[in-house]
């Protein structure tokens, strides 16, 4: 890895294809069609935003990498993305059944996610690499709709029902302190500052949770204090749930390394 | 979750305008639970192979339909008045398509 901006695009390359992956487990199991459609939506932008990323990085990379190789050749340990985003949909409130996600825990981490993903976004579209200011200015838009869309269910969720409230507060407290990792001085915090911005600084952090904290007052929830075991995905020491779910997306095209449409 | 939701969510009706300048064309009808929920639903169900640029959701309880047995009274009286149609003209050649 010789191009310095290149652990901050794998990081955010991964972000982006691990929780495209994720979210799009509720494909064909939504609690309402309309959801489904909407979620799987979000699953492509963001595989669509991991995508430019990982094309940038083969390019810097040279030796034969593509997207391809990235997304699907590289095992767990290579993976940079936060552990947050590696999750199952279970939550602390769910059996672990697959077919019993926790609509609660997707959204809050949608919602967690977004709201850094729209600061990180909105701090590299100013940055001095313009290849990657080009692909944040693209993904602004998006994230914009998905932050959205996940703070008007968290709300919605927050402030319904006795039963959504109590599974949406789990959901914050169960999901919080893996946030801890947005602001570690990690890898990508020095590849950040490269290209010309503070990712991971104080400045970013009270803006991010200034974002939350408006939703979570709206959405009569309570923010869990700070503290609990910080997760450390980001220097690839990962949860046990990525390898099953880097198994599911990668095992088809192992079996079949040559296959073509 | 999905065993315990009953799907009440009241009916709407989406209107996408495709382009500016051209009006709202009604492309069909989705559940949702407000105003609010139902335009993100109708962003992401009827929008998402570029299909608009802008949006109108009304509540199906807010349309007043026509009755079907009333559709002879309605619309036949029409039928025999083809003098109502501009087809009685030659469309010169420079006005091009109308």
């Amino acid at each position: 890895m010789d191009e310095p901006q290149l652990p901050l695009l794998l990081h955010l390359a991964d972000n982006c294809l691990v929780l495209g992956q994720r979210n799009a487990e509720w494909c064909g199991h939504a609690p309402v069609l309309e959801e489904d459609i909407a979620l799987a939506n979000h699953s492509l932008d963001l595989i669509g935003q991991s995508r430019l990323l990982y094309q940038y990085a083969a390019e810097l990379m040279g030796k034969g990498e593509t997207e391809d190789s990235l997304a699907y050749f590289r095992d767990a340990p290579a993976f940079r993305n936060f552990t947050l985003l590696e999750l199952p949909h279970h939550g602390p409130l769910a059996p672990s059944g697959s077919s019993q996600r926790d609509f609660a825990t997707t959204l809050v981490r949608n919602f967690l996610y977004g709201a850094w993903a729209l600061g990180t976004w909105s701090s590299l579209a100013q940055c001095s690499d313009a290849q990657l200011a080009a692909i944040a200015a693209k993904a602004i838009k998006e994230t914009t709709y998905h932050w959205q869309y996940a703070q008007d269910w968290v709300i919605r969720m927050g402030d319904g029902t006795d039963e959504s409230q109590r599974r949406t507060q789990a959901a914050l407290e169960h999901l919080m302190p893996y946030t801890q990792e947005f602001w570690m001085p990690l890898a990508h915090a020095q590849a950040a500052l490269n290209v010309g911005v503070a990712l991971s600084g104080a400045q970013a952090q009270s803006e991010w949770s200034s974002r939350i904290d408006a939703v979570l007052q709206q959405a009569c929830l309570k923010r869990p204090p700070d503290g609990g075991f910080v997760p450390s995905g980001n220097h690839g020491s990962h949860s046990e749930h990525l390898t099953y779910l880097l198994g599911d997306m990668q095992s088809l095209v192992r079996a079949h390394p040559k296959a073509v449409w | 979750m999905s065993t315990t939701t009953s799907h009440e969510w009241p009916l709407w009706e989406v209107f996408v305008r495709s382009k500016q300048g051209l009006e709202h064309r009604h492309c069909g009808s989705l559940h949702a639970s407000d105003a609010k929920h139902a335009m993100q639903m109708a962003r992401d169900v009827y929008t998402r192979r570029q299909e608009g640029v802008s949006l109108w959701v009304v509540a199906s309880a807010d349309i007043h339909a026509s009755e079907p047995h009333d559709k002879a009274a309605l619309f036949e009286p029409a039928s025999d008045k083809i003098f109502r149609h501009p087809s009685f003209y030659d469309i010169p050649d420079e006005v091009g398509h109308m």
